[in-house]
């Protein structure tokens, strides 16, 4: 494989708090290559928007990265300060988030928005940054582009919103983008719609995704591997078609189970017996170990192996002949 | 937008009348006219005759349209205390007061704004603290011990500036100002200060905590997230959202600096209309009470509809609900 | 369910003791240090008769000889030293705090009484019967919310002096200023008992009290009041730091306490005409006094604000 865009080893991000450190990222690391998707799938509270807040350095105080690297082409940026790191927001990541009614500024024209990021970073004129605002607003989709980029957010619908941040993500060429949830405040007639435009964006120009979201379904339309995430730590890692039909990790089994995925043809959903563990209250050893039905004492006891070498962090993988 | 603006007037002309109305009261009803304007020495004829003149044996809706029709084309009738058209008094007093609010409202509005998206930006600094703590003492301080305070400091104990009255005004075709001599500006100075502090340090704390609502918002993260610039994030994102509940204080807070002018008038003997008002209450001088009442009024609904309208030009989203739809 | 039993009752001071606004209020010393200010002055304004040295309002006690002097230092005549010195004529100073903070604070807390009682009335009725009776209350609270409620006072200080007969008006000052400040000042009861006493009224509760045949007045009084009381009670100490300034800038004016019975804006008013022949003490002392007690009691309503309503900080 080449060098990757994004190398993330050994990430931990802490929340010091009146009642000690919380760890909502513990420990996380993989890769995305060029043109790549990665998912990353999990529950509320997993750390998976955590650990897309980290590589943009947009941690809210006092969450910050406790130890591990993040590179990006071959550069560390963790450590990036102050202008370095605003210089590399925009140009070298970009972001979508969940919600688009909020995410666009309600008092500035999108052109204007899409302008200004342009100007920011790449060393164009103003006519010129017009033009290609234009062309951006074209690219993802949006109708009558050269007339709407005079329009105010509010006179957008949802998902021609979020095709709008699309295009502010994209519009400066960034080699990553971190997208957070992207559908989940969509409609569900125009959340495949949206998937299928983020995918087919970072195809044409090989741009690596962070696909962040808890809906499988978006994983499995769009990832090529995907991460999960239990307790702000990575369970599984692997290419989307194995850890769908056959997933090692007694959590993503479960979580597998679950989910009303078509191809599977379930009469009924499985559940995940208790629930994730709070950050202030994660047990020893693997963090799954009150609710895996294949505990053992070695899980209460040793934390459970890096996901580095096996494709599982776990002591007993499931064998793919039992996962069905 | 038109039938908006045209319904913010009707209310506007609504809350005229009924000022009006109360205006009218006091007149008609507080301390007999016909008392005030005779002497001891009056027969039953006089009496009569005036009731007729001042129109005071017609209808009460009679007499309010006609104290109406008067107003507006500026008779107030004659102050009680003084014998002259209160018109004539108001006039010539409110260069004076004007021209105290207008620099103190700029005052208040530029530096408040400014300390407010200071404090708001530097959260966490020691300096914004410190201002901080120090507005929640000037919002404690009455506006009179403000004035005596910099009087003290300033006139009597540094002497540096004068502690009363206007200076040396210049005569602009009836308008007389303090803005071209020397003495006339060094006049203003205390004054402007006593009066704008306290709308200063109101319109700085709304600013500071509108300006921490908008910089929590989603699309102040997104314009982090695309790289902006500190500056363009704070004074092009942050600062226009923040605007649009902040104009509306703004505009109650100009208001409001013409009527507390009347504290600050009192205290350093500035003749403008405040001080006119507070003499005019001393004495019941009834007719100049209920023209001040009328004339503020018309101030302050004029000012709020201003807003009103600002509205439109500040936030897209009401000029093309209020057109219908999209 | 509103604790009729006897344990209940006992343990009140504890439940009060050991509740979390007790407990935040531990913890906040600017908290206690207005509670302690506030509480030191408004008992040295009640006991006044008992702890000022002089009666200044008793010609008897006045001696003019002893005016202008300085504070803590001996009279050039008569050889009597005062603690905070002597007015112009000869009034003790110290004392003539005292008896001005007993007015200031009577006006102030009696206005918003007023205002509290007005405001919450005229906000329970039209929050709770609605049509044109709310229409017409919050429409003339909408025009005198244009206004600055110091304005509105001034006005109605002075139609009120004009409708009282000359020979009474010194006398009635202090009651006119009551009426006058609390009258400006009822607006922000009226809303907020308003806002909740609509929130409140679509509640099930209420809902099965009318349906048990519970009249009106008894659902507004038993059932609604309690639930506005806390926002109430923030408003309540807010305006009273409010009233208090409110009379000191009227009295200030020459629109407000009488020479004659002066409240602390009086003496201060007094106290400016000396501030250039140097006896400053005639006004430092007063204005100190105002200020230390303008000051506790907004701090005190700041902190109960935040302490009860976390929201709105």
């Amino acid at each position: 494989m080449a060098d990757p865009v994004l190398s993330i080893r050994n990430l931990c991000v802490e929340i010091p708090t009146r009642h000690g450190i919380l760890k909502p990222v513990d420990g996380v690391s993989y890769d995305i290559a060029k043109g790549e998707i990665l998912g990353i799938v999990g529950e509320s509270g997993a750390g998976k928007s955590m650990a897309g807040n980290a590589v943009i350095g947009l941690l809210n105080p006092p969450a910050h990265v406790s130890s591990g690297e993040i590179w990006l082409n071959g550069k560390r940026i963790d450590t990036l300060k102050g202008d370095a790191l605003r210089r590399l927001r925009g140009k070298e990541i970009g972001m979508v988030f969940q919600d688009p009614l909020t995410s666009l500024n309600p008092l500035l024209r999108i052109g204007d928005q899409l302008v200004e990021t342009m100007l920011t970073h790449l060393p164009i004129s103003k006519s010129e940054a017009e033009k290609r605002a234009v062309a951006a607003l074209e690219e993802v989709g949006i109708p009558g582009a050269a007339k709407r980029v005079n329009s105010y957010p509010h006179e957008f619908s949802g998902g021609m919103r979020q095709r709008v941040v699309i295009a502010l993500a994209l519009c400066a060429e960034p080699s990553l983008v971190i997208a957070d949830e992207p559908t989940t405040a969509l409609d569900v007639s125009v959340q495949a719609q949206i998937i299928a435009l983020l995918k087919r964006l970072c195809r044409e120009r090989g741009t690596a995704v962070m696909l962040i979201t808890h809906d499988m379904g978006v994983i499995a339309e769009a990832a090529d591997r995907v991460a999960v995430m239990y307790a702000g730590r990575l369970a599984e890692l692997g290419p989307v078609r194995d850890v769908i039909t056959a997933p090692e990790h007694p959590y993503t089994h479960g979580l597998m189970a679950s989910t009303p995925l078509a191809s599977r043809g379930q009469k009924r959903l499985h559940q995940i017996p208790g629930a994730m563990p709070r950050l202030d209250a994660v047990p020893d050893g693997c963090a799954f170990n009150p609710r895996c039905p294949r505990v053992a004492d070695k899980c209460r006891q040793a934390p459970a192996p890096k996901v580095d070498g096996a494709a599982a962090a776990c002591w007993f993988p499931l064998q793919h002949e039992e996962a069905s | 937008m038109l039938a908006y603006i045209i319904r913010r007037v009707a209310q506007s002309a609504l809350v005229l009348l009924i000022v009006g109305l109360v205006a009218f009261a006091m007149f008609r009803f507080v301390g007999d006219p016909i008392d005030n304007m005779l002497g001891q020495e009056r027969t039953a004829e006089d009496i009569e005759r005036l009731r007729g003149q001042l129109g005071l044996d017609q209808p009460f809706v009679v007499q309010y349209y006609r104290f109406l029709e008067n107003a507006v084309q500026g008779n107030f009738g004659v102050s009680y205390r003084q014998g002259r058209p209160v018109i004539d008094i108001l006039m010539e007093r409110a260069p004076a007061t004007l021209e105290l609010a207008a620099v103190s409202g700029i005052l208040a509005i530029i530096f408040g704004i400014a300390l407010g998206v200071f404090t708001a930006i530097k959260r966490n600094g020691i300096t914004a603290n410190l201002i901080m703590s120090g507005s929640l003492i000037g919002v404690s301080l009455p506006t009179f011990l403000i004035g005596i305070l910099l009087i003290y400091l300033f006139s009597v104990e540094l002497g540096w500036l004068p502690s009363f009255g206007r200076g040396e005004v210049v005569d602009l075709g009836g308008w007389s100002t303090g803005f071209l001599t020397a003495s006339g500006l060094k006049a203003l100075i205390l004054p402007s200060i006593t009066l704008g502090l306290y709308q200063m340090t109101l319109i700085m704390r709304l600013v500071r905590s509108e300006m921490l609502e908008v910089l929590r918002q989603d699309y102040i993260r997104f314009a982090r997230a695309r790289g902006l610039r500190d500056r363009t994030v704070h004074f092009r994102h942050a600062l226009k959202n923040t605007m649009v509940p902040v104009i509306t204080v703004i505009g109650l807070q100009v208001g409001a600096i013409i009527a507390f002018a009347i504290i600050t008038e009192t205290v350093f003997q500035w003749p403008g209309v405040g001080l006119l008002f507070i003499n005019a209450i001393q004495f019941v001088d009834i007719p100049v009470m209920a023209a001040y009442l009328m004339l503020i009024s018309v101030m302050f609904v004029g000012i709020n509809l201003i807003v009103d309208i600002l509205y439109f030009f500040i936030d897209p989203r009401l000029r093309v609900d209020r057109k219908g739809g999209h | 369910m509103s604790g009729t039993s006897t344990p209940a009752q006992k343990s009140r001071l504890r439940t009060a003791l050991e509740s979390d606004l007790f407990y935040t209020f531990k913890r906040s010393p600017v908290a206690v240090v207005s509670t302690v200010v506030v509480l030191v002055l408004v008992l040295s304004a009640v006991f006044a008769p008992l702890i000022a040295p002089t009666n200044p309002f008793d010609p008897a006690s006045l001696n003019l000889m002893n005016g202008f002097t300085p504070p803590m230092s001996p009279n050039d005549f008569t050889g009597e030293t005062f603690f905070m010195g002597t007015d112009d004529q000869g009034r003790d100073v110290f004392s003539t705090i005292l008896y001005g903070m007993r007015i200031s604070l009577f006006v102030g807390v009696a206005a918003v009484l007023f205002a509290m009682v007005l405001g919450i009335t005229l906000g329970l009725l039209s929050g709770y019967l609605g049509g044109w009776v709310e229409t017409v209350i919050m429409r003339i609270a909408d025009v005198q919310l244009t206004f600055p409620s110091i304005l509105v006072a001034m006005l109605i200080f002075g139609v009120a002096k004009g409708i009282t007969p000359v020979e009474y008006r010194d006398q009635m000052a202090i009651w006119v200023l009551i009426l006058a400040i609390g009258l400006s000042d009822w607006v922000q009861f009226a809303r907020v008992v308003r806002g909740a006493t609509l929130v409140e009224k679509n509640k099930e509760y209420v809902e099965a009290a009318r349906l048990i045949g519970r009249r009106s007045g008894a659902i507004m009084l038993r059932h609604i009041l309690p639930n506005v009381l806390s926002p109430v009670l923030v408003i309540a100490t807010i305006s009273l730091a409010l009233a208090i300034i409110a009379e000191a800038t009227l009295s200030f004016l020459g629109v407000g306490a009488p020479p004659t019975q002066p409240s602390l804006g009086t003496l201060i008013r007094i106290g400016q005409g000396f501030l250039f022949s140097g006896e400053w003490w005639i006004l430092l002392f007063p204005a100190i006094t105002l200020l230390g007690l303008a000051l506790s009691v907004n701090l005190l309503g700041d902190w109960l604000r935040d302490a009860l309503n976390p929201r709105l900080r």
